[in-house]
């Protein structure tokens, strides 16, 4: 019996996935199906670097595959993509670092794990981050940075939302290249995240997620 | 000559320091000292103590009262910069000034690899930063394969240095006879001349910095201060996933070129030792200097290291050693899943630094057998106290330092922290670093 389309997906196999992906499309199948299809791959995807069968690049390479399905799949939607969004989650690299390949793949895992991601890209200004945060009401910040120097910046970042009175409102997660509890505790963020899967589990613990 | 022979040689140069006129009778013993304690360590024997260096990184310039940006470009504050550092913080070995770039250069000839403040970075940002892209492309193999030389002046110089733009357009360099007649069309070519101008002009400004690099060097050999990094290489994947195709696009080939991927990465291997080696063979300094990227625990599996990583860096490790040179590693994130894979390599012929790898474990792994190193965090450095730091170096010393083979040292260069904070590192060496 061939393989479904999920584990195909989980197990990154390219070529099947895509001429699957092809198959159901011309057999009539709904898109949507299809899409819901490759977000439950995405969470054993997910579910497997959490558990360490899984590393970067499979979480790299899972990503261009749902790239290549969603756009193949893309002249087939009738309707809307839009399923029910657990909740909104703000994300960017602090001011000063321009590093954004974790980055990215924390937006990736929280976005297939259900959430709406607001991603700011590198370099965002304390100030930009305060705003997204007015402007969203997301209850979940993620702070971002690779270098020394984004220890200042995340700091920074959680004091303009303070003086904002915007901090009660929101948890704050940090992760990236040096950062840990000594610098979550420096930065006054709620929590240090080791990777893209931990923050999808502090956004869904911080959300009310089961 | 056994490359334990070779080492010695280099070792002897390093030790004797040929042509340096030492300011004093002290500052001649303290050289010897100082760089007798880091060979020990290299070399697995017990020193007088725990060898320690800071590296610079960024904190020079913060140290002396200026940003980054000033040192990058004015030389003569980069001047007292790393010559403050160097005298004050009694490091047993100090980094080249020439880690600081000279940031008028990289303007003139548009490098595009790096940012760095006020060029697509902040004034006040405290580091360079790299730009990750493909600049080489995935069906771009075979080009590489065939002809490292050539791919890399005409692919990659050009895409990575706006000012070598023109280069792109030079038919193949393979020809023995062709090159001479290349070289003039590309000198009658309008476009090229714009090339040659930021040559001659980037050219002037290297002279301006490299005079200071080498006034700075020489004044702190000759204040007792040995120098670090004989040269610097990167591990092939890193050379591939760092530089040439990026993190995404180096994934991309470990699922569907592994092969290419492989075979790329083999041919590297000899340009990389070559450079290194012409590097060392002009500096006193026999370590090279390796900082390590995507071969970490988190980034990639067991099985993707043994395909992807090891095999070539242990390959290059091997002819390296074999030069009599010592791999200096520096190695980011963790590597407690690695630690017996890289215990395959000839005993005391290397140095692992680690940055948050689980220091107990690595020395249960690697003792007796690598020199180790590092793992004082950036994040303590710059969030902990004097005292903090004092503590945590007593347990580095504790659980690394017996039996010898063993530097206390950073795990990554830091941009800016207490100053206390680095002599605390240096004074718990000497204090409580002692072998009896």
């Amino acid at each position: 019996m061939p393989k479904d389309f999920v584990d195909l997906l989980a197990d990154l196999q390219e070529e099947e996935v895509i001429k699957l992906t092809k198959q159901r499309l011309e057999a009539g199948e709904e898109a949507l199906a299809i899409l819901d299809d490759s977000r439950k791959a995405m969470e054993v995807v997910g579910d497997r670097f959490a558990e360490g069968k899984y590393f970067i690049p499979e979480l790299v390479y899972s990503g261009e595959l749902l790239t290549q399905i969603t756009e193949l799949v893309k002249p087939y939607l009738t309707r809307s993509a839009e399923s029910k969004r657990l909740g909104k989650v703000v994300i960017g690299t602090v001011a000063g670092d321009i590093h954004d390949i974790g980055l990215n793949i924390v937006g990736f895992m929280l976005d297939v794990h259900g959430f709406e991601v607001y991603n700011l890209g590198v370099d965002v200004s304390p100030q930009k981050f305060v705003e997204k945060m007015k402007e969203t009401s997301a209850p979940v910040l993620g702070l971002s940075g690779f270098l020394t120097l984004a220890f200042n910046s995340m700091k920074e970042t959680v004091e303009a939302l303070e003086a904002a009175g915007l901090r009660d409102k929101m948890k704050i997660m940090i992760g990236g290249g040096q950062m840990d509890d000594e610098v979550k505790k420096f930065a006054k963020a709620d929590a240090y995240g080791k990777d893209a899967m931990e923050a999808v589990s502090l956004a869904k613990k911080w959300i009310g997620v089961k | 000559m056994t490359w334990q022979e070779k080492r010695e040689e280099r070792f002897e140069k390093w030790l004797s320091a040929p042509g340096v006129n030492f300011v004093s009778p002290e500052a001649r013993e303290g050289y010897k000292a100082r760089a007798t304690r880091i060979i020990n360590a290299i070399k697995l024997e017990k020193p007088d103590r725990v060898p320690c260096q800071i590296p610079g990184g960024s904190f020079p310039a913060y140290y002396a009262g200026f940003d980054f940006k000033t040192i990058m470009y004015d030389y003569e504050a980069m001047r007292r910069a790393w010559v403050k550092f160097a005298l004050d913080f009694d490091s047993d070995t100090v980094g080249v000034a020439a880690f600081t770039v000279p940031g008028k250069l990289y303007d003139i000839l548009d490098y595009k690899l790096y940012k760095w403040p006020g060029n697509g970075l902040p004034d006040s940002a405290s580091m360079i930063q790299f730009v990750e892209k493909e600049y080489m492309k995935a069906d771009e193999y075979d080009a590489l394969i065939d002809n490292p030389a050539d791919f890399m002046l005409r692919y990659i110089l050009p895409r990575t240095w706006g000012a070598f733009a023109p280069m792109a357009k030079l038919p193949s360099i393979s020809s023995v006879i062709g090159i001479p007649f290349l070289m003039l069309n590309a000198a009658s070519d309008p476009e090229f001349r714009p090339m040659f101008d930021a040559i001659n002009k980037a050219n002037e400004e290297k002279d301006k910095w490299l005079k200071v690099v080498i006034e700075v060097s020489q004044s702190v050999l000759e204040a007792g201060y040995p120098s670090e990094g004989g040269g610097i290489a990167l591990a092939p994947f890193d050379t591939i996933a760092d530089i040439l195709r990026g993190t995404y696009g180096a994934v991309m080939d470990m699922y569907r070129q592994p092969d290419k991927l492989l075979e790329a990465m083999e041919r590297l291997i000899p340009l990389s030792l070559q450079e290194v080696k012409e590097q060392a063979d002009m500096s006193l300094s026999p370590t090279v200097f390796i900082p390590m990227h995507k071969g970490d625990d988190v980034f990639m599996s067991d099985e993707q290291f043994e395909k992807f990583y090891w095999p070539s860096f242990r390959k290059l490790l091997l002819a390296l050693i074999d030069e009599g040179l010592v791999p200096y590693m520096v190695v980011d994130g963790t590597y407690n899943r690695r630690l017996e894979y890289i215990k395959d390599l000839p005993r005391g012929s290397v140095v692992w630094v680690f940055e948050k790898t689980d220091m107990a474990k690595a020395k249960k792994v690697l003792g007796g057998h690598a020199c180790i190193g590092g793992n004082v965090t950036g994040s303590l450095l710059r969030t902990g106290t004097p005292e903090k730091v004092k503590e945590y170096c007593r347990w580095l010393i504790d659980t690394c330092a017996p039996g010898g083979g063993y530097i206390l040292t950073l795990g990554a260069s830091i941009d800016n922290c207490n100053p206390d904070n680095l002599h605390a590192i240096v004074d718990t060496a000497k204090q409580y670093g002692v072998y009896k």
